[in-house]
C-alpha cells in the first residue's frame, strides 16, 4: 500500500470520526427531547395533553388545545396570505418580467429572507396592529395581525423555491405549449403549474414549517390569551410562543411540561417532512 | 523495460456485480504496440472489460472477479498491487468527452499533478508534447488557459486523449470514443492512434464495425459478455470462424 | 366558464402583476421603514460606545460584539463537522438505510423551531451541565441549530457535482481523497459556502435561540462564561420595553445592513467561483 493509499485511509478514518460525532449531536438533541418530553405526556394522557383547553401549570393542569389550534389558525392564516402572493411573484418573475425587472427583485426577495423575525414581529406591533385594532375593533393583537405579518415572512422562501423549480422546466415545454396555439397564461396554468407542482409542493411545506416554529414575531402581535380564538380578531398564542414565554420561570413539571410541546412541534416537523418526500418521490417514480 | 510480445494476458476472468455475471471466463491475450479493436452488440461487456482492465469496475458497489489478468506477467488483481500506478500506465479515454471545468493547461497537467510534479517548466513540457501526440497542439496553443468547456466536441475528445497521455502511460485503452463525433474529428483521432501505436498499446472498443475494420490490426468480438473469437482483423471480417460474429458483421443483430 | 384565452391571460397577467407589485411594495416598505428611521440613529459613536441606562442612552457596541462572537463560534463548531458530515455520506459510504436515516434527521432537525434549540440549550448547557448564561451555551446551541441545515446544503452540493468528473478523476490515478479535493470539493464549494453564509445570516438574526442561553448581559463580555447579548435580543429588549425607540430602530437598522452586506457577499463570491470554473 504506497503512502498515498495510507492517507486516504487515515483521511476516511478521520472524516467518520467527525460525522459519527455531527451525527450523535444530531441524535442526543431528538433523544434529549424525547426524553424530556414523553414521560408528561403518558402521565397525565395523550387525550388531555392535546385536547385540554386548560393550561394552569400551577395546578398541575397541562391541555395545550388552545395553543395548538392557535399554532393551527395562525399558520392557515399565513399559508392564505404567503401562498397566492407568494406564487404569483414566482410565476411573474419566471414567465412574464423581462431580465433586468428579475434582477432587481430576486435579490430584493432574498434579502428579505435573512430579516430578523423581531423586525417583522416590530413592523406588526408598530403598523398592523393600531390599525386592525382601529379598522376592525378588538385589541389588535390578533389571529389576523399575526397571519398577515407570517404570511409576509414566508413570502421569500414560497417565491424562491417555486421560482427555481419553474425555473428548472426545460424550455421545450414552453416551446410545445406555445407551438400549440396557447397563450402564455394557458401555458402557465395547464402546463408549468402541474409540472413544477412538487418544488411548488415543497416550498409550500417548507412556508408551513417556518410559519408553526417562529416564535419571537407572533409573541409580540398574537396577543399570547390562553383561549382558543373565537374570530379572526380575538388574541390567540401558538404553541411556540407558550415555550418562550413560560421558559423562564418554568420548573419541574411545567418545564416538562412545554418540552412536550417540543415533542409534538417535532413529530408535526417530522410529518411535513415525511409527506414533502413522498410527494417527490412520486414525483420521480411517476416521471420514470 | 518491457519486450514481451504479449502485454496483457487475460486467463479465465469473470466480472460480477452482485450475483449478475457480466464477463464470463475470458481468455485474451493483447500484443504489444498492437491495436486491439473490441467489436460486438450493446451490452455485450466491451465496456466492462475495459474497466476491469484498469480496475475501475472496483469502485462499483458489489464487483467481484475471478481468474486472471497479468500484465508484464503480473496479475492485477493481487491484494498489494498500487491501482493508483495501475490507472496511470493504462490511459483511458470514455465516450463521452469530460472536460474538467478548468483550463485547458490545467486539465492536461491534472494526471502528472496528482501524481506529484510540481515543477511548472516540467509541465509545460509535458503539456505541449501531450497535445501534439493527441493532435491538438496546433489549434490550442494560443489559449491553453481558456476553458476547456469552451472547445469543441472532436477538441475536447482529443483533449482527453491528450490528458492520459500526459502520465506517459504504456496501454491506451478507448471506450467508443468517437461515437458521438462528426467524420472529421473521428478521422483526426484514428490519424492519432496509427501514430501513437508505435509507443502505446491501443485496446479499442467501438460499436462502428467499420472504424474496427479501418484501424485495428487484431480485432475480438465479444457478445453477452464472452469473447467469441479474436484475429487479425481482415480475417474477422472476410472470413469469420463463428457464426455468430458473421452474422453480428452482417447485421442480423446488433 | 369558458373566456376567450387571450381575455383570460390579460386578466390572468393583471392580477398577478397587481400582486407582485404588492408584494414588492411591502417588502420594500418594511426595509426602508426601518432604514429611515434607524439610520439617523446610527453615528460612529453608537457603533462603538456601549449602551447605558439599559440602553436607554449610549450605543450598542458590547450587543455588536456579542454577535460576533456567538455567531462565530457557532460557525467554527458547526462547519468543519458539518462538511465533514457531508463529504463523509456522499463520498465514502454508500446509500444505505443508515444514510437514509441521517439524511431525514438532518432534514427535519434542520425545520425545527428555532425556540426549541434554545430550551434544549437551556437545559443542557446553561442547567445540567452548568456553563451558565454564557457565550459557551449560546455558541454550542447556535452551532447544534446550524449543523443540520450546513450537512444538508453540503450534500446537496456535492451531490450536484457530475459523477463523470469523478471518474474521470480516479481513472487518471487519483486516490479517494485526491478526487475529493481537487474536483469534488471545488465544483461543489459554491453551494457549501451559500449554505455557510446563510446559516450566518440566520444566527445574526437569531433570537429565540439566544436570548434563554447566552442571555441578555449588556457588558463586555471577559471570558466564554460571560453572559451576553446579541443584537437582535436587544432590538427586542428595546422595542418591547419601550426603553428607547430611536436605539431600537438603529439596532434593527445595523442589523438589516449586516444582513445585506452578508447577502451580497454571497452573490460576489458566488458569481466569482462560477466564473473561475466554467
Amino acid at each position: 500500500m504506497n503512502r498515498l493509499e495510507r492517507k486516504d485511509r487515515l483521511v476516511r478514518l478521520a472524516l467518520l470520526v467527525v460525522a459519527f460525532s455531527a451525527v450523535s449531536i444530531l441524535a442526543v438533541i431528538t433523544v434529549f427531547m424525547f426524553e424530556q418530553g414523553t414521560p408528561i405526556i403518558f402521565k397525565y394522557g395523550v387525550k388531555s395533553f392535546l385536547a385540554g383547553s386548560d393550561w394552569y401549570p400551577s395546578e398541575k393542569s397541562f391541555g395545550l388545545w388552545p395553543m395548538i389550534v392557535g399554532s393551527v389558525y395562525v399558520t392557515f392564516g399565513a399559508m392564505v396570505i404567503g401562498v397566492p402572493f407568494g406564487l404569483a411573484c414566482a410565476i411573474v418573475l419566471t414567465e412574464f418580467a423581462s431580465k433586468s425587472v428579475r434582477r432587481i427583485i430576486k435579490p430584493v426577495v432574498e434579502l428579505l429572507a435573512g430579516i430578523p423575525s423581531v423586525v417583522y414581529g416590530f413592523m406588526g406591533v408598530v403598523i398592523l396592529v393600531p390599525f386592525i385594532r382601529e379598522t376592525f375593533g378588538g385589541p389588535g393583537l390578533s389571529v389576523l395581525a399575526a397571519s398577515i405579518i407570517l404570511g409576509i415572512m414566508i413570502l421569500p422562501t414560497i417565491i424562491s423555491i417555486s421560482v427555481d423549480s419553474l425555473q428548472a422546466l426545460p424550455p421545450a415545454y414552453r416551446e410545445g405549449s406555445v407551438a400549440l396555439g396557447a397563450t402564455k397564461w394557458q401555458t402557465v396554468r395547464m402546463v408549468l403549474l402541474p409540472a413544477a407542482r412538487s418544488g411548488i409542493i415543497a416550498s409550500i411545506i417548507l412556508g408551513m414549517g417556518r410559519a408553526i416554529g417562529e416564535t419571537m414575531a407572533t409573541i409580540m402581535i398574537a396577543g399570547n390569551a390562553i383561549s382558543v380564538p373565537r374570530s379572526l380578531l380575538a388574541p390567540v398564542r401558538t404553541l411556540t410562543s407558550n415555550i418562550a414565554l413560560e421558559m423562564s420561570y418554568a420548573t419541574g413539571e411545567h418545564r416538562q411540561a412545554l418540552f412536550a410541546t417540543g415533542v409534538i412541534l417535532f413529530i408535526i416537523i417530522m410529518a411535513l417532512n415525511t409527506v414533502a418526500n413522498v410527494t417527490s418521490a412520486r414525483r420521480r417514480k411517476a416521471k420514470g | 523495460m518491457p519486450t514481451e510480445a504479449v502485454a496483457i494476458r487475460v486467463r479465465g476472468f469473470s466480472q460480477f456485480f452482485g450475483p449478475e455475471r457480466t464477463l464470463a471466463n475470458l481468455d485474451l491475450e493483447v500484443l504489444r504496440n498492437e491495436i486491439l479493436g473490441i467489436i460486438g452488440p450493446a451490452r455485450s461487456g466491451k465496456s466492462t472489460f475495459l474497466c476491469a482492465l484498469n480496475r475501475l469496475n472496483d469502485l462499483v458497489r458489489g464487483s467481484r472477479v475471478e481468474g486472471r489478468i497479468e500484465i508484464d506477467g503480473r496479475n492485477i488483481y493481487e491484494p498489494d498491487v498500487d491501482v493508483v500506478e495501475l490507472r496511470r500506465r493504462l490511459g483511458t479515454v470514455f465516450a463521452t468527452p469530460i472536460p474538467l471545468p478548468r483550463s485547458i493547461f490545467e486539465n492536461v497537467a491534472f494526471g502528472p499533478r496528482m501524481a506529484g510534479t510540481r515543477d511548472r517548466m516540467a509541465l509545460d513540457e509535458i503539456v505541449r508534447d501531450s497535445l501534439e501526440k493527441g493532435g491538438l497542439w496546433e489549434e490550442v496553443k494560443d489559449r491553453l488557459d481558456t476553458s476547456a468547456l469552451k472547445l469543441s466536441g472532436g477538441q475536447q475528445q482529443r483533449l482527453c486523449l491528450a490528458r492520459i497521455l500526459a502520465l506517459k502511460p504504456e496501454f491506451i485503452l478507448l471506450d467508443e470514443p468517437t461515437s458521438g463525433l462528426d467524420p472529421v474529428s473521428t478521422m483526426k483521432i484514428e490519424d492519432s492512434l496509427r501514430k501513437l501505436k508505435k509507443e502505446y498499446t491501443i485496446i479499442l472498443v467501438t460499436n462502428n464495425t467499420k472504424q474496427a475494420a479501418r484501424v485495428a490490426d487484431r480485432t475480438a468480438f465479444f457478445l453477452d459478455g464472452e469473447l467469441i473469437e479474436v484475429g487479425p482483423t481482415a480475417g474477422i471480417f472476410t472470413a469469420p470462424a463463428d457464426k455468430r460474429t458473421d452474422d453480428y458483421l452482417r447485421g442480423k443483430f446488433g | 366558464m369558458s373566456l376567450d384565452p387571450r381575455l383570460s391571460q390579460r386578466v390572468a397577467r393583471v392580477v398577478l402583476w397587481a400582486m407582485t407589485v404588492v408584494t414588492v411594495a411591502v417588502l420594500l416598505f418594511i426595509i426602508f421603514f426601518i432604514l429611515r428611521r434607524g439610520l439617523p440613529a446610527i453615528s460612529l459613536d453608537f457603533l462603538t460606545k456601549n449602551p447605558v441606562d439599559m440602553g436607554k442612552g449610549g450605543g450598542i457596541f458590547s450587543t455588536i460584539l456579542g454577535t460576533v462572537v456567538l455567531t462565530a463560534l457557532a460557525i467554527l463548531i458547526a462547519t468543519p463537522l458539518g462538511v465533514g458530515t457531508a463529504i463523509f455520506l456522499t463520498e465514502y459510504t454508500w446509500e444505505n438505510t443508515v444514510t437514509r436515516v441521517i439524511r431525514f434527521g438532518a432534514e427535519c432537525l434542520a425545520g425545527i423551531p428555532s425556540i426549541i434549540f434554545g430550551l434544549f440549550g437551556f437545559i443542557l448547557f446553561v442547567t445540567k451541565l452548568g456553563f451558565g448564561w454564557s457565550i459557551l451555551s449560546g455558541g454550542l446551541t447556535l452551532a447544534f441549530m446550524l449543523l443540520p441545515t450546513i450537512i444538508r446544503t453540503s450534500e446537496e452540493a456535492i451531490k450536484s457535482v457530475p459523477s463523470a468528473y469523478r471518474q474521470v478523476s480516479f481513472s487518471l490515478g487519483g486516490t479517494k481523497w485526491q478526487t475529493v479535493t481537487r474536483v469534488v470539493l471545488p465544483s461543489a464549494l459554491p453551494g457549501i459556502v451559500t449554505g455557510i453564509i446563510l446559516s450566518i445570516g440566520r444566527s445574526i438574526g437569531e433570537t429565540a435561540a439566544t436570548i434563554f442561553t447566552a442571555g441578555s448581559a449588556l457588558r463586555i463580555p471577559t471570558s466564554l462564561f460571560s453572559s451576553t447579548r446579541t443584537m437582535s435580543v436587544h432590538f427586542y429588549i428595546l422595542a418591547r420595553e419601550g426603553i428607547s425607540m430611536s436605539r431600537a430602530y438603529g439596532t434593527a437598522a445595523v442589523l438589516i445592513i449586516a444582513i445585506l452586506a452578508v447577502n451580497v457577499a454571497t452573490y460576489y463570491l458566488m458569481n466569482r467561483f462560477i466564473k473561475k470554473y466554467s
